[in-house]
């Protein structure tokens, strides 16, 4: 049987079209439903496997991006959503479902109401910007949608993509993803870290591999003509986004 | 009452204060060091402290980034000492911030009921010494636009109350009154004197006087705006009588083409083509001139929300899946002191227009991935912003749907408030020095998210059928929509039943007001509770706020009273024609008389950090250019994703390997030559592009935006026709159809006895279909040791060019087109990049060879030899900074690989000896980072690094 995925809509969600296509492509049978669904038990997330928090800005990215979706998870759907991570299943928070899951307290750990230890802040650049960037792995972080990738190139398009952290926070943190340059150094500055991150952070998962957020787009590099090189290096038959969601979508036909 | 304060904990960069110091430092105020922006909410509550905490811990406030603090005291404080300054800036009462609905609704959310009201508001701590007059020039310049904000005073209470409204039907005498109180009243409205005779005619005819709001749906169907009546008009000219321009010139082309991939043209809100045989294309370009003009932020994003709403509009309704914009301005280093009072400075129009742009397009989801950025110093007090939108929808609903009688009135989306009342009528008129004072109401605001649900819905609702007919409500708000709609059957409307942002509207109000974000449907009687239920379940206003008939009669109804009662047929047939007098006579500059210097790095530098041509990417990164995951060839390309694309392609199934191609096509420096030869050259231009990132003109559609001045003006107006005129011609020789399109006339500005009019500006806009978007090429060298031609002639034509500005000069040389000539070498172009041949194609343009062959370089990263002697000449040309920098039209650089010599050849210049296509190799792309370029007696006249090239062409935008 295919695997579910349900992505999630809200006001102002504007990845969802290209993120149902990474999935099918991948294999899965994905369903667009949108938060009030779910709020008003019209849909179970119980019935799928997977569930994504796709770009956008959502309410606008009022008072602060992600904040007014990521406060309807945690008020409205809270338990739901709790009850979908103890049976094991996926959930991917891209770009602004990052900041949203970081917001609602879903990541670096479900915080069970402790203060926060870490958000995504203005870019130091002060402004939106959208470019390509090159991301290296962290092979020892536990993330099921990383494993056996090395290296990605992806898009970034985002204002509030910086990751901060309280004072020794860090150090608990399941770093997945690094900015990085060319050849995967990730030790890099500006443009190659396009919004100052901390520690080049680019994406997080939670403890057990199955929470995973990152600022970049991985559904907007899935055909070999969205590289921005295709021209002089010929279009291959698939972007590097694909591999996550295959991986995403391997681990769950396990359940 | 309660007031919070968030700001960012003091160890963390302040991007949005850096960026303010800059700005301050760029207006000469150097004694600033830091500047810190506190956000401040206004609460309208009575809260306990738990409640009140729980709202700035829970949403206000970010716990690792940010402080807050609460009082329930409402002081501004004043401190003022000559080191540190506050000054705290809200908006108007009646502008209506977006995030303050957002707060609400989230407060709520918070399981918090007691907020009656949100106000938000900023908070600026100014750092370093400032004298009173600085402080009042950072307010003017920077931080205040008085059109929709201003400084809160000490003590000042953010919580208004709304005008209560008592209904008074208002009748305006025009049968019975004398001379000059009907010309008082002709001029509110904005009549002509031939319209107002007619409307006295109508109402002596009902026997009775109009009503106010008759007389306003008058008006407003009747604009320049509305209903282009300058390009309606009787036109004499040179002898003859054009009976309306546009049927003449533009639509005849269309008509005469007949291309049966045309699905839709000029009669809907965008132009339907044919993109697969089941799925079409949809576009439209639009402008939002005056309102950029007074408030760009807020002109620009209405301008965009505007423009997204036609294709959305258009058959039963199309979703917008690309975004396009052509902005015109001074130029930013323009002399602040030189700025005439109640304008703007042109840099602080741009930066607003760009945010208000990518903050709305952003927003909505919709890729930003091709325009154009022009300057001169006519854009002064009329800036030109030209927003597009391409849209998907399904082929069998191109066509515009009809309603029944009996079909229901439904709006959907925004409500309705004072915004924009008004709008049409100011954007038909002359801006002067008093605009900005009086013209605030008509400044609209905007809420992209609100515009996003209504796409989401609309779409849902259009695949169930559940309506039969859409239009969006732009300028002239429900009067211009639903009066249109009802042209052909009849309507009544009960105004009380359209949704109201607040109290203490008139019924005349709601009818005007340009408030954003709404569409207007025909929904069958059996279809409005499907739905209702369908846009509640989204969170979407609709609201049924009328029927339609068959009387040909547009009533308007408040509260149970007959308000307005006009004939649909005196309505949109009653207008009479204008009559204007046009004329041509070509204006005689100084021709050049410098000599050629021998090196020509200089100038070639200079050209390149010129404003027209250097790198726009400061603000293409803004926008976002990849959602919805359609893009091929993105706006930036090159080895390190930094050169000038040409066109752009999308994919707008992600499906399919079929493309849509757009681009665009302006040089305002040629219309002040010869209007003719500007149209002809833009045309050109956009099927360069075309052609140069691989497509071809088996199937391209064009839109026309005019902008102009006065058209009042003879002169003006002949400078139109010549313009129109040429489109005819191109379009018919091309084979490109025109499928829609938009005029802004009066674009000019009075200061004291002087008028400023800006240049001619004709923007075309084309969109092709790629039947396989893997042929797409770039403009960027891919390999050394590939040879380089030219594509195409060139003449003496510096006419306009960049190359003569820099000099001082304009010229008289315009470049001209032979389209017949163009079709056949662009025909064969496109055949030989089908084959594979060609590895980077990028067409001239401004800067001529020069520019594009160091554009080409630096974008691959690879050095290019050029030989100027092997250029081919239309006309003996003796100076090779003319061979260089010239402008001739229909001219490509192409790349193509040494082994693949003979088989180009082969196809451009085909077997016949006949072949009218000019080609030459003029160079050969190199390994080492450096543009050589050697003249006719083999001296070398341009040696410069790819470093320094692109550093020139870079500096000047890197904000």
């Amino acid at each position: 049987m295919a695997v579910r995925t349900l992505i999630l809509r809200a006001p102002g969600t504007n990845c969802d079209a290209e993120t149902m296509f990474a999935f099918q492509q991948a294999g899965a049978a994905v369903s667009l439903v949108h938060v009030n669904q779910l709020i008003r038990h019209e849909e179970q997330l119980a019935d799928y496997q997977i569930m994504v928090i796709p770009g956008g800005f959502t309410y606008g990215d009022d008072v602060a991006a992600g904040k007014v979706l990521a406060n309807e998870l945690r008020l409205k759907l809270g338990e739901d959503i709790l009850r979908f991570i103890e049976d094991g299943k996926l959930i991917l928070g891209i770009c602004n479902g990052f900041q949203a899951l970081v917001k609602a307290g879903f990541l670096p750990e479900l915080s069970g109401g402790a203060q926060p230890q870490l958000t995504l802040a203005t870019n130091d650049s002060g402004k939106f910007e959208c470019r390509w960037v090159y991301l290296a792995v962290n092979q020892k972080s536990p993330c099921v949608f990383t494993r056996g990738i090395d290296r990605l190139y992806l898009p970034v398009a985002h204002g509030e993509g910086k990751v901060v952290a309280l004072p020794g926070a860090l150090a608990d943190v399941n770093i997945a993803l690094y900015y990085a340059d060319e050849q995967g150094n990730t030790n890099v500055g500006y443009p190659a870290n396009p919004n100052g991150s901390t520690g080049n952070i680019a994406g997080i998962c939670d403890g057990s591999g199955r929470i995973f957020g990152l600022m970049p787009h991985p559904e907007r590099h899935i055909r070999g003509t969205q590289h921005p090189q295709w021209t002089r290096q010929g279009a291959r038959e698939y972007g590097d986004g694909l591999a996550l969601f295959r991986n995403a979508v391997a681990w769950a036909k396990s359940l | 009452m309660h007031r919070v304060e968030v700001s960012l904990k003091s160890h963390l960069p302040d991007a949005r204060g850096l960026g303010l110091v800059r700005d301050m430092h760029d207006l000469g105020i150097t004694t600033i060091t830091k500047v810190g922006v506190v956000d401040v909410y206004w609460l309208d509550a009575d809260l306990p402290s738990d409640e009140l905490d729980l709202i700035c811990r829970g949403l206000l406030a970010d716990p690792v980034t940010q402080h807050y603090h609460c009082e329930s005291v409402f002081s501004v404080a004043g401190e003022v000492d000559t080191d540190y300054h506050t000054v705290e800036v809200t908006y108007n009462a009646g502008v209506t911030d977006p995030v303050e609905a957002t707060i609400g609704k989230a407060i709520r959310d918070l399981g918090v009921s007691g907020v009656r009201a949100v106000k938000t508001a900023k908070r600026y701590l100014l750092q370093g010494r400032l004298d009173e007059k600085q402080l009042e020039v950072i307010c003017n310049r920077l931080l205040v636009n008085p059109i929709i904000q201003h400084v809160v005073r000490p003590g000042e209470i953010g919580f208004p109350q709304n005008p209560q409204y008592r209904f008074r039907l208002n009748q305006i005498d025009i049968l019975g009154q004398d001379r000059v109180s009907l010309l008082s009243v002709r001029q509110q409205f904005g009549f002509n004197e031939d319209e107002f005779k007619a409307i006295i005619a109508y109402f002596r005819q009902q026997g009775r006087n109009p009503f106010d709001v008759e007389l306003e749906t008058l008006a407003q169907t009747w604009s320049e705006h509305c209903v282009h009546k300058t390009f309606k008009a009787k036109i004499s000219f040179g002898g003859k009588t054009i009976n309306n321009l546009l049927k003449s010139t533009i639509v005849k082309a269309t008509n005469e083409l007949a291309k049966p991939w045309c699905l839709s043209v000029f009669e809907d809100n965008a132009g339907v083509i044919d993109f697969d045989g089941h799925w079409a294309l949809c576009f439209k370009v639009e402008t939002h001139n005056h309102p950029s003009a007074v408030e760009p932020y807020g002109g620009a994003s209405t301008g965009i929300g505007g423009v997204v709403r036609d294709p959305l509009g258009t058959g039963l309704g199309a979703r917008p899946i690309l975004n396009t914009d052509v902005f015109c301005f001074a130029p930013p280093d323009f002399p602040y002191e030189k700025v005439p009072r109640g304008v703007l400075h042109p840099r602080r129009i741009f930066k607003g227009v760009r945010a208000g742009v990518a903050d709305y397009g952003n927003r909505l989801g919709i890729p930003t991935l091709n325009g154009a950025i022009l300057f001169d110093e006519r854009y002064l007090a009329n800036p030109l912003v030209f927003c597009g939108t391409l849209g998907l929808l399904p082929g069998k609903l191109a066509k515009r749907g009809q309603q029944k009688p009996g079909d229901l009135v439904v709006v959907v989306g925004g409500r309705t408030g004072r915004d924009g009342i008004h709008g049409v009528t100011f954007a038909s008129e002359q801006l002067t020095e008093e605009s900005s004072a009086v013209s605030y109401s008509s400044v609209q605001v905007g809420n992209a998210i609100v515009e996003k649900k209504v796409i989401d819905i609309l779409l849902q609702a259009r695949d169930r059928g559940l309506y039969r007919r859409i239009t969006d409500c732009g300028g002239g708000g429900l009067s211009s929509a639903v009066g249109e709609m009802a042209a052909e059957t009849g309507v009544s409307v009960y105004l009380d039943k359209v949704p109201l942002k607040y109290a203490g509207l008139s019924y005349s109000e709601i009818w005007v007001s340009e408030s954003q974000e709404r569409m207007v449907l025909a929904v069958p009687p059996e279809c409005v509770a499907e739905l209702m239920t369908l846009f509640a379940s989204e969170d979407v206003d609709a609201a049924v706020i009328g029927e339609f008939n068959d009387d040909r009669r547009l009533r308007l109804l408040y509260q149970g009273n007959l308000v307005g009662d006009l004939s649909l047929e005196f309505l949109h047939e009653g207008r009479p024609q204008l009559q204007r007098e046009a004329v041509w006579q070509p204006p005689r500059y100084t021709e050049p008389d410098f000599a050629s210097s021998p090196d020509l790095t200089g100038a070639l530098l200079s050209i390149l950090g010129s404003w027209d041509v250097c790198s726009k990417e400061w603000v293409i990164r803004q926008y976002d250019h990849e959602v919805q995951g359609g893009s091929v060839l993105k706006p930036l390309v090159g080895k390190n994703n930094d050169g000038p694309g040409d066109a752009a392609i999308i994919r707008p199934l992600l499906d399919s390997e079929k493309g849509a191609i757009v681009a665009n096509g302006i040089n305002p420096k040629y219309g002040q030559i010869d209007p003719y030869w500007m149209a002809a050259s833009a045309i050109d231009e956009v099927l360069r592009q075309i052609v140069a990132v691989g497509g071809n003109l088996g199937k391209v559609a064009l839109l026309d935006n005019f902008c102009w001045g006065n058209t009042d003006r003879p002169d003006m107006l002949g400078a139109l026709v010549r313009a129109a005129q040429a489109c005819y011609d191109m379009a018919t020789v091309y084979q490109a159809p025109f499928i829609s399109g938009k005029d802004s006339l009066y674009n000019e500005f009075q200061i004291d006895d002087e008028i400023i009019s800006i240049p001619h500006t004709l923007l075309i806009s084309a969109i092709s279909v790629i039947e396989d978007v893997n042929c797409a090429i770039s403009m960027d060298f891919k390999q050394a040791g590939d040879l380089v031609y030219i594509v195409g002639s060139t003449q003496n034509e510096l006419g306009g060019s960049e190359y003569l500005k820099l000099k001082g000069f304009v010229g008289n040389d315009v470049p001209k087109v032979n389209p017949r000539r163009a079709k056949e070498l662009m025909d064969k172009l496109s055949t030989a990049t089908e084959k594979g041949l060609v590895k980077a194609c990028h067409d001239c343009s401004e800067g001529g060879i020069g520019v594009a062959v160091a554009e080409m370089a630096f974008a691959g990263g690879l050095g290019v030899k050029i030989q100027l002697k092997a250029v081919p000449l239309g006309e003996p040309i003796d100076r090779e900074d003319f061979i260089l920098f010239s402008e001739s039209n229909s001219r490509f650089l192409v790349e193509v690989a040494a082994e693949n010599q003979k088989a180009f050849e082969k196809v451009m210049k085909g077997t016949s000896s006949k072949s009218l296509v000019d080609l030459a190799v003029i160079g050969r792309v190199t390994e080492d980072e450096v543009l050589e370029i050697y003249g006719r007696d083999g001296s070398k006249v341009v040696a410069v690094s790819l470093a320094d090239l692109k550093e020139a062409w870079q500096k000047p935008l890197r904000w």
